[in-house]
C-alpha cells in the first residue's frame, strides 16, 4: 500500500506537483493519466524514491520513504521512463547486476533470471550487449529489471512507449499477468492504454489530483448527459413541433441538410430512454427516421474535460481521493 | 556495494579505460626507473617516483570522468538511487572499483626495487624502508585525487566538464607550494584574504544545508572572531595563509619521503582525512540534488 500525504515538489518557482493526497492499495492495477508535464513522472520519482519531496510525506508498506528509505525501497520496482540499462552489460550481466543491488538471495539468483527473462519474453538475446538492442528490447529489459525480486509494488512510467503494437500487447499481458500478486501502478498520456489494462485511474493535471475512480465510473460520469443524434426525412420546423411532443428531451440543435433531411441533436434527462416515445411520435406523423444513435461521452472526453478545464474544482464525485484525515495533513503541510 | 563495485570495474575494463590507464602509468613510471635506476645507477626508487607524480594529471581525470556523470547522463542514477542501498555504499562501491584499477599498478612498482637489487649485484645498496614507505605514500596521494576526481565528477552531466575541472583541481594541488608563496605576508591582506576564504566556506555550507539561518549563523559568527583577533593582535594574521595553506601542500609529502627519507605520518594522515572528506563531499553532493 502507498500512501502519499499532502505531497508538493517544487523545482524553483514551478510547482511540478501541488499538494496530492492519494491512497493506492493492493489487488488493483493503477493508472497515472495526464498530459505532459503533468506531474506524474515527478510524483512516480518521488515515490520510488528518487528525488524528495518539498513537503509531506510518502509511506510505502509502513515506511516512510524518507525516514526509512532502504526498507522501503525493498518494495518497489521501478522502470523509470527512460530505462536505467547499462549500454556496455549484456542482458544476463545487467540483470545479475541488479539482482546483486536488490539483495536477491544468491542462490536464488539464477532462476529468478531465468523466469523474469522469460516472462518479458528476452529469451534468445540474454547474451546480447544491450547497447546492440532494439529500443523495445532495450524497454523490455528494464521492465525485466523491475520485476526482478519480484517486490510486492512494481511502478512502470510509460512502460509502453516506443514498442510496437505486437509488443504493447504483449506487455500488458505481462502487466495484467503481475496483477495477480503485485500493485502495479503505470503512468501513460494514452488514455486507451490506461482504458484497457487499469481497474482504477487517477487523473492528474498541473500537479494537482483531478479524479481517482474506476473506468466505469469516469465514463458514467458523463453519460448522465447522453446525447441522441437522428436523422429525419423532415424538415426543421416539423421535426421541432414533433419533438416537443416528447418528453424527457431538451433540443440541442437542427440542421436542415441538402437531401431534404434533418439531423437533430438532443439531450436525453439523465436516468430516462425517450427512444421509443420518438420513435412513434414520428411514426404517427409518417416521418421516418432514419438514424437514431446514443452519443455517450468516451473517456477521452472525460479527460479532456477534466484536464482542459485548467485548474478548475474537480469535477468527478471524489470518493476515495480525499486523505483520511484532510483537515489534520493540512495543517502539517502549513507547518513544514 | 559489492554489486556496484564489480560492474565498476569490469566497465573499466572493459572500456579499455583501466588498461590504457594503466599501461599509461607503467610507462611514464617504467621510463623514470630506467633512466634514474638502471641507466644511471642511483639505487632509490622513490625518486623515480616522486619525479612521476605529474602522470596524475592526465591518469586521474580520465579514471574518474566517468564514474558519476555517466551514471546521470544515462539515467543509471535512476536505478542506483532507487536501488535498496545508501547513497554511501554507492559512493563507497564506485571509489574502490577505482582504487582497485589504480592499485594494480603500484602493486607492479612494488617489484622495481628488486629488480634495482638483482641488477646492481651483491655490492649494491637498496634503501627498501624509503622506497616502500614512498609507494605507500604515492598510493595514498593517488586515492586522494580518485577521491577528487570522483566529487567533480558527481557535480556535473558531462565527461568532458568532469575531466577539465579534475585537471584544474589537480593542476592546483601539484603547482600548490608554488602558488602559496604568492599569497601576501602582511597582516591587512591576510585579514582580508581570510574573510574571503570565510565566504567560500559559507557558500559551500549554504549549498550542503540549503539552510540560510546556519549560513547566516556561521558568517556572522566568523567574522566577529576574525575581526577580533585582528583587533587584539594583528600581529597573528601574518603569514598566516601561508602557513595555513602550505600544510595542505600534498605533493610535498611525498618528496619528503623520497629526499628526506622521512616516514611523514601527519601527510600520510593528510591523505587518508582529504580523501575521507571528498567522499562525504560526493555522497552530499548526490544526496543534495534530490532536494532541487
Amino acid at each position: 500500500m502507498i500512501e502519499l500525504r499532502n505531497l508538493v515538489k517544487r523545482y524553483g518557482s514551478h510547482l511540478a506537483v501541488d499538494h496530492l493526497n492519494l491512497t493506492i492499495e493492493e489487488g488493483k492495477i493503477y493508472g497515472f493519466l495526464g498530459p505532459n508535464g503533468a506531474g506524474k513522472s515527478t510524483t512516480m520519482n518521488m515515490m520510488t524514491g528518487y528525488l524528495s519531496p518539498t513537503e509531506g510525506e510518502i509511506i510505502i508498506n509502513g515506511h516512510d520513504i524518507l525516514e526509512e528509505p532502504e526498507e522501503a525501497k525493498k518494495c518497489i520496482g521501478y522502470l523509470p521512463e527512460q530505462p536505467p540499462v547499462y549500454m556496455d552489460m549484456t542482458v544476463t550481466e545487467y540483470l545479475n547486476f541488479c539482482a546483486g543491488l536488490k539483495n536477491v538471495p544468491k542462490d536464488k539468483r539464477g532462476a529468478q533470471i531465468e523466469s523474469v527473462i522469460h516472462m518479458t519474453r528476452l529469451d534468445g538475446v540474454e547474451g546480447r550487449l544491450i547497447h546492440n538492442l532494439s529500443k523495445g528490447y532495450r524497454q523490455r529489459v528494464g521492465l525485466a529489471q523491475a520485476i526482478l525480486g519480484f517486490p510486492p509494488i512494481i511502478i512502470l512510467d510509460e512502460p509502453t512507449v516506443g514498442l510496437d503494437p505486437k509488443q504493447i500487447i504483449e506487455i500488458r499481458d505481462l502487466i495484467r499477468q503481475l496483477s495477480d500478486k503485485h500493485l502495479v501502478i503505470l503512468s501513460s498520456h494514452i488514455l486507451s492504454e490506461v482504458q484497457e489494462i487499469c481497474d482504477q485511474i487517477i487523473i492528474i493535471s498541473h500537479g494537482k489530483l483531478i479524479a481517482n475512480d474506476s473506468a466505469d465510473h469516469l465514463e458514467a460520469h458523463l453519460r448522465g448527459s447522453a446525447v441522441l443524434r437522428l436523422v429525419l426525412q423532415a424538415d426543421a420546423e416539423d421535426t421541432e413541433d414533433l419533438l416537443n411532443l416528447v418528453s424527457d428531451i431538451t433540443i440541442q440543435q437542427l440542421t436542415e441538410n441538402d437531401d431534404d433531411t434533418t439531423t437533430a441533436l438532443v439531450e436525453m434527462e439523465p436516468g430516462t430512454d425517450p427512444r421509443a416515445d420518438i420513435f412513434f411520435a414520428f411514426a404517427r406523423a409518417k416521418k421516418p427516421i432514419l438514424e437514431m444513435t446514443i452519443q455517450t461521452a468516451s473517456l477521452e472526453e472525460v479527460f479532456l474535460e477534466l484536464t482542459e478545464g485548467d485548474s478548475a474544482a474537480p469535477a468527478v464525485p471524489e470518493a476515495d481521493t480525499a486523505a483520511p484525515e484532510p483537515e489534520e495533513t493540512s495543517e502539517e503541510g502549513g507547518t513544514d | 556495494m559489492k554489486a556496484i563495485y564489480k560492474r565498476e570495474l569490469s566497465s573499466y575494463f572493459n572500456n579499455m579505460i583501466a588498461p590504457v590507464c594503466i599501461a599509461f602509468l607503467l610507462a611514464v613510471v617504467g621510463l623514470y626507473f630506467m633512466v634514474y635506476n638502471l641507466y644511471n645507477g642511483y639505487p632509490s626508487f622513490a625518486n623515480a617516483l616522486s619525479a612521476s607524480l605529474f602522470i596524475f594529471l592526465v591518469v586521474i581525470p580520465i579514471l574518474t570522468m566517468r564514474s558519476m556523470a555517466e551514471d546521470r547522463r544515462s539515467r543509471t542514477d535512476q536505478l542506483l538511487l532507487t536501488a535498496p542501498i545508501t547513497v554511501t555504499k554507492m559512493v563507497l562501491g564506485k571509489f574502490f572499483a577505482l582504487l582497485t584499477v589504480y592499485a594494480i599498478p603500484c602493486v607492479l612498482f612494488c617489484f622495481c626495487p628488486v629488480i634495482i637489487k638483482l641488477a646492481s649485484g651483491s655490492s649494491g645498496q637498496v634503501s627498501w624502508a624509503t622506497d616502500y614507505a614512498t609507494l605507500l605514500a604515492f598510493f595514498l596521494l593517488g586515492a586522494l585525487y580518485l577521491s577528487i576526481g570522483l566529487l567533480i565528477s558527481s557535480t556535473t552531466e558531462s565527461q568532458i566538464l568532469s575531466a577539465v575541472g579534475t585537471f584544474a583541481a589537480l593542476f592546483i594541488l601539484y603547482m600548490w607550494s608554488s602558488i602559496v608563496n604568492f599569497l601576501p605576508t602582511n597582516a591587512i591582506g591576510n585579514l582580508a584574504a581570510t574573510i574571503f576564504l570565510l565566504a567560500l566556506a559559507c557558500l559551500l555550507l549554504d549549498s550542503l544545508t540549503a539552510s540560510p539561518r546556519i549560513t547566516a549563523g556561521v558568517g556572522i559568527v566568523g567574522l566577529a572572531a576574525i575581526v577580533i583577533t585582528y583587533v587584539v593582535d594583528s600581529s597573528l594574521y601574518e603569514s598566516l595563509l601561508v602557513n595555513v595553506l602550505g600544510q595542505f601542500s600534498v605533493s610535498e609529502v611525498i618528496s619528503s619521503f623520497a629526499s628526506d627519507e622521512l616516514f611523514d605520518v601527519a601527510g600520510l594522515l593528510l591523505y587518508v582525512s582529504l580523501t575521507a572528506l571528498c567522499l562525504f563531499l560526493t555522497v552530499q553532493v548526490i544526496q543534495r540534488r534530490r532536494w532541487n
